[in-house]
């Protein structure tokens, strides 16, 4: 194999399992040990350098880091990543000085936003400090987008919107709420230099079956919710069904249990591994005693005299035959009786409002085409961000989306080529703070995850504001920190220092390291003592060693970041660094133009 | 040394052996020698040895006397017996240990200093008695636990740290074994796990006294230029004469060798050594031609490794003095401790 190139900045990424996951590639195991010293400020600032709504997410990203968490490797779960990050939103101090202000001065530039959602916000966020003028529309009258309009409140209160909505919006952004932008068309008569569309995909899917239109106790779950969280509607039924298998599902069935629903039950027609909503909005749901109905497929609305008295279905059966092919069977018919059915199917993007001939295609679902890399439309300076661009996704996602437009955005509005984006960068500086001391906490025990207080389940249903996550008490959270593994602190090895003594190989507490003749990779692999199966996972492999021109390997899949490696090593060929990741954003971006204009100069 | 004590991690990911133990189970306290020292990396080749042994922790014992090289056997196997020895006195203890239970596996951990200068007496007469363990000399060519004097093994003109050459002929723990009728003589390298290993199971599985003579730097006092016993100095010296493979009771032999290349030597556990030599004129089984050989290296500057003399035929110590079977713990102490009218018979009858 060729050896390493650890100066790709992908590769040391790749370590760090939670940030490669994170779509805004958060710098999980850095907040982490702030939290762990104390920093709650500094812990809510880094993260919201690459995910600008901590207090948020922290609450309710739907955490792409955690499955892929390296603790899940040598314990059973993973670090608490998210409620971690809820802790930094929590116990934050004064962080407003510390952002970076927008100029007095601006640049003569201005964008129209559409919508107020995360995605929007995100932009407008990136682009302040820059020294645009923005025009935000948005036609509910709050800002939030679904985060305040779908996602209940006993999940995500409504002041932690406020609180970092407002952040962004209070450094000098006109906001226009109860603003809905009608025409695209209309729109582009007045001057923008760049328009981002950031409206979502609001449409909720419909369930065409018999019985459909001839009653009213039928709703939509994302227009129910946003009904609910906006005091249009206080109350439903007493037997409730929710029908599909996703998170908006979960949040429509504790939704009901809090509004009068008394029978609650979530059908899916499929089985419980193809449900869509996450362990972990499904527990609180079964928690909660809503009843979970699966292989249930929806034949018709029984309606009486305008009243919806029930739900045909048939039953289901699933099977996998001799060519691997799934099939389905009917078993069974039966009749579920209810008073309210809330369809919970899925969501779709519409774009009534943008005519059809300003040269921004859509395909043939309707979907606007975007470039994945520079969000731009096919018409010059429109972009499009977060469920908008391709389709409902997350929050994190959205946010990520919205960095990448506004780097684009900028680059639009100073006539450089969109495609020419700074790449990722990083930083490596040893960990050595002494011959045993490293500036990390780097031993290993194991520790079971910490779980997050909750209110009592007599307590939760009197009103829908009552949060039903406590948040982490400080002697849990001290506790979960340490169950990181600090990805981060990078195993580094200079081949040219090693005198192939074996030490860090005899000391590594799991094998992953070995020192062999060089060969092909999957020959490589199995000679590490344990070896290297995962093949998601790199394995490193330095330059010839001095001595007898073998090489040093180590399996990063299994490495527990422990240091002993490096501790062990006499002569420092093994060093422990942190690597920090450089993202660039539309800052970032603006400081790299002048630099080269002045040289140029 | 480390701060921080080696984490024992579990996992499915960990291969274990036939008694259900992983290799982790095998590990000892945390070592107490300087990061880089060569006894580290045989502590690791000896876990390896006993882990795929399937050796169970009860059954072995851990002997060593003073040095560095004889803290070791706190660093492995923490579930197994031992006795730490005065410096240089641990063959008695071992021999002792034998003669009480010759169903326990003995594995003597001993220095250059400990064998070859305070011990020598003592290496000398459990190896010419054959007592069953396997001896290994933990070889640096210094005292360094006092602080790298040259040690019995020392060249002459190998340097010390501060420059002064030795002067004295150095002792070769393999010559003087065979030359006293050990039945199982190797060397190796601390750096070379892939012949170390193989070379102490073999040793181990040996029925008789197996003495490895393994090189195995200190960084710290004996790693520097001017040294014979570097990493640096050893790797280009050592040159394998005798490549070794253990191969376990009921094993196929799974690579193939090319006709007559090899020679097979059955153990009395229901193993085999396979030998396969890199020169043909020699033997690993005759005495004379193991001497002449490892003098020749020695004449050309090459350090001679591998198995370098073997002899299964011979009897061990306890069968020599038809000790009974049985550990003397399960026997009944009326038997062992028959009483006073049994001493006077037995004194009655000298007279
Ligand atoms: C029930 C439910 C629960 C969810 N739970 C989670 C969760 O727990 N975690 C998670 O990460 N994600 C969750 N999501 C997904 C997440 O909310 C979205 O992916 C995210 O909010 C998308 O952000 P956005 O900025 O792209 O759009 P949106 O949040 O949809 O914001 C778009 C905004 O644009 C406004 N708008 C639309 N059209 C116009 C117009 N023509 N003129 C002016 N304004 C307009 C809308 O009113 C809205 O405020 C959930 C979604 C649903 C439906
Ligand atoms: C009876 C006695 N004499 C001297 C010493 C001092 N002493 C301790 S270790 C040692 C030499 C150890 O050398 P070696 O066996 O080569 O071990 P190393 O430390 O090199 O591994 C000596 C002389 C002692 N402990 N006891
Ligand atoms: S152990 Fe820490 S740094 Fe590693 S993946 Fe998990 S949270 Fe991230
Ligand atoms: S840090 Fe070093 S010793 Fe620790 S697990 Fe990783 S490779 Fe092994
Ligand atoms: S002094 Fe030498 S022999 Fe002793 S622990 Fe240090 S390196 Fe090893
Ligand atoms: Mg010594």
């Amino acid at each position: 194999m060729q050896p390493t190139d650890t100066k790709n900045p992908d590769y040391y990424h790749k370590v760090v399992d939670c940030q490669w996951g994170c779509p805004a590639h958060t710098d999980v195991p850095g907040y982490i040990r702030h939290i762990a010293q104390g920093e709650y400020t500094q812990a809510y600032l880094l993260n919201r350098e690459s995910n600008v709504f901590p207090g948020i997410l922290g609450r309710v990203c739907d955490r792409p880091c955690e499955p892929a968490c390296r603790r899940v490797r040598v314990d059973e779960e993973p670090v608490a990543i998210c409620r971690l990050k809820r802790v930094a939103g929590d116990l934050k101090g004064d962080y407003k000085a510390y952002l970076p202000s927008a100029p007095s001065q601006k640049n003569g530039k201005k964008i129209a936003i559409i919508g107020a959602g995360c995605a929007s916000l995100t932009v407008a966020n990136d682009l302040l400090p820059l020294g645009y003028e923005m025009d935000v529309f948005e036609s509910l009258p709050e800002m939030g987008g679904l985060i305040r309009s779908n996602i209940p409140k006993f999940r995500l209160p409504p002041e932690v919107i406020d609180e970092e909505f407002d952040a962004i919006v209070e450094q000098g952004i006109s906001l226009h709420l109860n603003h809905r932008i009608e025409s695209m068309t209309n729109l582009l008569a007045e001057y923008y230099d760049a328009v981002l569309v950031g409206t979502g995909a609001p449409k909720g899917r419909e369930l065409d079956l018999p019985g459909r239109y001839d009653t009213e106790q039928i709703h939509i779950g994302i227009a129910w919710l946003e009904s609910v969280a906006f005091g249009h509607i206080d109350e439903v039924g007493e037997k409730v069904l929710i029908i599909g298998g996703g998170n908006t599902a979960m949040d429509c069935c504790r939704t009901a249990l809090r509004v009068g629903g008394r029978d609650v039950k979530v059908i899916y027609r499929g089985e419980r591994h193809a449900m869509k909503s996450s362990d972990w909005e499904l527990e609180p749901a079964l928690e909660e005693n809503v009843d979970l109905v699966l292989c249930h497929s929806p034949e018709e609305y029984i309606v009486e005299d305008g009243k919806l008295v029930g739900m045909r279905f048939s039953v289901m059966e699933y099977s996998v035959d001799d060519d691997g092919k799934k099939q389905s069977k009917k078993v069974d018919e039966v009749i579920i009786p209810c008073d309210t059915v809330i369809l919970a199917i899925g969501q779709e993007n519409s774009f009534p409002w943008i005519e059809r001939d300003l040269g921004i295609d859509f395909d043939q679902w309707e979907v606007p085409v975007v470039d994945p890399v520079t969000y731009e439309s096919t018409r010059q300076g429109i972009f499009f961000a977060g469920d908008a661009a391709f389709g409902p996704k997350n929050i994190i996602e959205a946010v990520e989306q919205g960095h990448q437009a506004a780097i684009s955005i900028h680059k639009h509005c100073n006539n450089e080529s969109l495609t020419d984006r700074l790449p990722h960068g990083m930083n490596l500086v040893t960990a050595k703070m002494g011959i045993h001391e490293w500036s990390y906490s780097n031993d290993f025990g194991y520790d079971q995850r910490h779980e997050v207080p909750t209110v009592p389940m007599e307590k939760r249903f009197k009103n829908i504001h009552i949060e039903v996550e406590l948040g982490y008490e400080s002697g849990q959270f001290k506790k979960e920190v340490e169950r990181c593994l600090n990805c981060d602190i990078q195993t580094d090895f200079v081949a040219s220092l090693c005198i192939e003594c074996d030490a860090c190989i005899d000391i590594c507490p799991v094998n992953c390291l070995t020192i062999t003749e060089n060969d092909e990779e999957s020959a490589i692999r199995k000679k590490i003592k344990t070896p290297a199966e995962n093949y998601d996972q790199d394995i490193f492999v330095s330059k010839d060693l001095p001595q007898t021109g073998r090489v040093m390997v180590k399996d990063e899949d299994i490495c527990i970041h422990c240091g002993l490696c490096a501790e062990r090593c006499p002569t420092a060929a093994w060093d422990m660094k942190k690597f920090t990741l450089k993202v660039p954003y539309a800052s970032n971006e603006a400081f790299d133009a002048t630099k080269k204009n002045k040289q140029a100069v | 040394m480390s701060y921080i004590k080696k984490p024992k991690i579990y996992g499915d990911k960990f291969t274990k052996n036939k008694l259900g133990m992983t290799f982790t189970d095998y590990e000892g306290a945390m070592s107490t020698l300087c990061a880089g020292c060569g006894h580290d990396s045989i502590t690791g080749a000896i876990i390896q040895t006993v882990f795929d042994l399937d050796i169970p922790p009860h059954r072995m014992i851990k002997m060593s006397g003073i040095g560095c090289s004889s803290k070791t056997p706190a660093y492995f196997a923490n579930q197994s017996h031992g006795f730490n020895s005065v410096h240089g006195r641990m063959p008695a203890v071992a021999t002792g240990a034998n003669a009480a239970n010759r169903e326990l596996f003995c594995i003597g951990v001993s220095g250059d200093g400990d064998t070859l200068s305070i011990g020598m007496g003592q290496f000398s007469h459990a190896v010419r008695r054959n007592v069953n363990m396997l001896y290994v000399i933990e070889n640096n060519g210094v005292y360094g636990l006092t602080k790298g004097q040259f040690s019995a093994s020392a060249d002459v003109g190998s340097t010390a740290k501060k420059g002064a050459a030795n002067k004295h002929v150095p002792i070769d723990p393999c010559q003087i074994a065979i030359t006293l009728g050990a039945t199982f003589v190797a060397r190796s390298f601390s750096g070379d796990k892939d012949q170390l290993i193989p070379l102490l199971k073999a040793g181990l599985m040996h029925k008789g006294f197996a003495v490895v003579d393994v090189i195995s730097p200190c960084v710290t006092f004996n790693d520097h230029e001017g040294s014979t016993k570097s990493y640096m100095s050893t790797r280009e010296s050592k040159r394998e004469a005798v490549y070794t493979d253990y191969i376990p009771p009921f094993k196929e032999i799974e690579i193939s060798y090319e006709e007559g290349s090899t020679i097979e030597v059955d153990l009395h556990d229901g193993g085999k050594v396979i030998l396969r030599k890199s020169d043909d004129s020699y033997s690993p089984q005759s005495r004379g031609d193991s001497i002449k050989n490892i003098r020749s290296a020695t004449e050309r500057g090459e350090l001679l490794t591998g198995l370098l003399y073997i002899d299964e035929s011979q009897h061990d110590f306890t069968d020599t003095e038809n000790l009974i079977d049985a550990p003397l713990n399960s026997v009944d102490h009326q038997i062992l401790c028959p009483g006073k009218k049994s001493l006077k018979n037995l004194l009655d009858s000298y007279r």
